[in-house]
């Protein structure tokens, strides 16, 4: 009877130690699941998603002794900066998170970002290369992007080897985003001898371009670069199109990263994307699965291939993952000091957070790469990465026509 | 100047329903931006189920929407009609937020696309597509045939003989009643006809109707209450108007023109620039 009865202690010892040692790590974001950022912003969910199904299947986090479930809470910002403050609230205040994931686009993340510095809780920033918000001096906000600035340099660069005499124009959304793109390239443009001949803004959700298609056209361009999410960009690339603008090559933000962009056929043809990663590029993982594998997993899981917002989000899950594996656990100036020392590449790239007070957060280690949407033997649109040349899975198609 | 008069005959349509309803029963209605939005839900829905030509598809839609305003005169209008104005303003409104409500259940608010394309017109290095010049040929014939109506056929007399004095018009043996379920299923069908069209030409969620809500008010008060032909004219207007100022200044600054215009026309033609002519 004696034995048996420490039997019993001795299993109801390890069901509590396990019980103890199993622990839940709650992580909070919104997603935009309605409005004009819908697109992007579930694909940057995807990639959380992915990541915690695969943590959790291989025993969750493991630090300092214990291993932590992830459990992700979010909710539906209706591509809304005034849900973001309300949500982001309540998942600190009622939801508990103990860490946060950023919205999707560079405005709703500006809008988190307050929130959660004044808690003081640490966000990894995903689809959010604005620079702006990294030099508010923030101290526990890390961006995953490269920033804004280094967007269109490598398409101007490319062009100058290119064309060095074409004329550009900007056209792009009236957003922070596109705003701390354009405004640097614009001035690169001109810094390396590029005739700058027509620069607009239009506010966000255009839905018709025709004015300014008309602009371009009067103004004799020959490239076009802008755009700001899918939304407009894939409205803008369509009504290029149907106006027959006779420009040999465009460049827009973000739009034509998604897949769903094979849905534009021959609107969608030439397109340039400046991109965050493409499976194509291949960077040997110094931690988690190598790119291969995650686009596998991922296209198995969701039926379309990753997009670089997914990879961001993904790289996001990892990059915290280990930090906290770093700090032994979850307390935040623990894995703060983690993630101000973390030097790693990763299937998605190089990652590097500044450090110093003006800049604190901001990505210096990522670097950017060009695909273009081309057709291959079968007809068939897919993207190839053009630039830099190094990392080229097939040559610059231009002009496009 | 030429995008700006193509897509202007849609804004004039899009008016013409609002102008109807306005200048028939005195009724703002303010369902207009949710049934265009719901014109656009139409087209996509019917273009994706059959695949068939959308200037075609417009005659059903033109049906749904003659009905669904006819059931909405009957939920929220009639019973308000002769009280307060405040009353059907707060009425439509309220249909308008539950059409609202249940399309952003059903699809978001996230955007849709009617993936039609023809062959548009090159004229230099300028390219006037297909859609936009069938949208506004459509326009154009829905507007005429709805002048048709309204001055050859009885039940048109009847509805402008409502129009200018209601009780004389039941003493002549018109159905008030009827008459103006009608009229405001008319206004209703262009709505949802004007935003089957619109869905031709750009992306839309169920919250686009708002903006061509109000670009209608505008085009109504530039035309006069009740002048559904000069709604058209209006609206052509306003569209070569945007795309007269568009080269000159940046595309953000057309709200503000647009709107400055409003103001300036409710100031000087209280009776709309074409009212002044016929008052």
């Amino acid at each position: 009877m004696k034995r048996v009865k420490i039997a019993v202690l001795l299993i109801c010892v390890f069901l509590v130690s396990s019980v103890v040692a199993q622990q839940k790590l709650v992580i909070g974001f919104t997603v935009s699941k309605t409005g004009a950022l819908n697109v992007d912003s579930l694909e940057q969910y995807r990639g959380f998603e992915l990541w915690r199904d695969q943590t959790n299947a291989a025993g969750g986090i493991k630090a300092g002794g214990k291993s932590y479930q992830i459990e992700l809470v979010n909710y539906d910002d209706e591509s809304n900066s005034k849900r973001v403050q309300q949500l982001y609230t309540r998942m600190i205040l009622q939801d508990k998170a103990d860490f946060l994931f950023s919205p999707y686009s560079s405005s709703l993340t500006a809008t988190a970002a307050v929130v959660t510095e004044q808690y003081g809780k640490i966000m990894l920033t995903s689809g959010a290369a604005e620079g702006k918000t990294y030099t508010l001096g923030n101290h526990f906000l890390y961006q995953m992007f490269a920033p804004g600035a280094e967007y269109f340099k490598g398409a101007l660069d490319m062009l100058k080897a290119k064309d060095p005499k074409a004329t550009v124009a900007f056209v792009y959304e009236d957003a922070s985003f596109s705003v701390s793109v354009v405004n640097p390239a614009k001035d690169y443009a001109k810094q390396i001898g590029f005739n700058v001949g027509f620069s607009e803004a239009y506010p966000p959700n255009t839905t018709d371009f025709s004015a300014i298609i008309d602009k371009v056209i009067s103004s004799k361009a020959t490239v076009l670069l802008g755009g700001g999410h899918y939304a407009d960009g894939s409205t803008l690339a369509r009504q290029l199109e149907g106006h027959k603008v006779p420009l040999k090559m465009i460049t827009l933000l973000v739009a034509p990263d998604s897949p769903q962009w094979v849905e534009l056929g021959d609107a969608g043809l030439g397109v340039i994307v400046p991109s965050q990663w493409e499976p194509q590029v291949a960077f040997k993982a110094q931690y988690g699965p190598s790119g291969a594998d995650f686009a596998k997993a991922y296209t198995a899981k969701y039926n379309t291939p990753p997009s670089y917002e997914s990879a961001g989000g993904y790289a996001c899950g990892l990059i915290l993952q280990r930090a906290i594996e770093q700090a032994g656990g979850t307390d935040t100036a623990k894995v703060s000091a983690a993630l101000n020392a973390t030097d790693i590449v990763t299937f998605y790239g190089r990652t590097r957070f500044a450090t110093e007070a003006n800049q604190h957060g901001l990505q210096v280690g990522h670097a950017m790469i060009l695909a273009q949407w081309q057709k291959d033997k079968t007809g068939k649109l897919v993207k190839q990465v053009v630039w830099p040349l190094a990392a080229k899975s097939a040559d610059l198609k231009y002009p496009i026509h | 100047m030429i995008d700006g008069l193509l897509v202007g005959a849609v804004y004039g349509l899009a008016a013409m329903g609002l102008s109807l309803i306005w200048g028939v029963m005195d009724v703002i209605n303010l369902t207009h931006g949710a049934m265009i939005a719901l014109g656009m839900f139409g087209m996509y829905l019917f273009f994706t189920a059959t695949a068939a030509n959308p200037y075609v598809l417009l005659l059903p839609i033109l049906a749904i929407g003659l009905l669904l305003g006819i059931l909405v005169y009957w939920m929220a209008v009639h019973w308000v009609l002769g009280r307060s104005q405040l009353m059907s303003l707060l009425s439509t409104f309220s249909v308008n937020m539950m059409v609202i409500g249940i399309g952003t259940a059903l699809w978001s608010t996230s955007p849709y696309n009617v993936n039609f394309t023809l062959k548009g017109i090159t004229v230099g290095a300028y390219t006037f597509t297909g859609n936009h010049i069938a949208a506004a040929c459509s326009a154009l014939i829905i507007a005429l045939l709805l002048e048709l109506f309204l001055y050859r056929t009885r039940m048109g007399r009847a509805i402008r003989a409502v129009a200018d004095n209601r009780e004389a018009a039941e003493l002549m043996g018109i159905s008030s009643t009827a008459v103006l379920a009608i009229a405001f299923g008319i206004g209703i069908a262009l709505a949802l006809g004007s935003g089957a069209l619109v869905s031709t030409l750009f992306p839309f969620t169920i919250l686009s109707g708002a903006i061509y809500q109000l670009k209608s008010f505008v085009v109504t008060v530039l035309a006069g209450l009740g002048k559904p032909l000069g709604a058209l004219a209006a609206g052509v207007l306003l569209g070569l108007l945007e795309g007269a100022v568009t080269p000159f200044i940046a595309v953000s600054w057309i709200p503000l023109i647009e709107f400055g215009l409003f103001v300036v026309v409710l100031i000087l033609f209280p009776r709309g620039i074409f009212g002044r002519a016929t008052a």
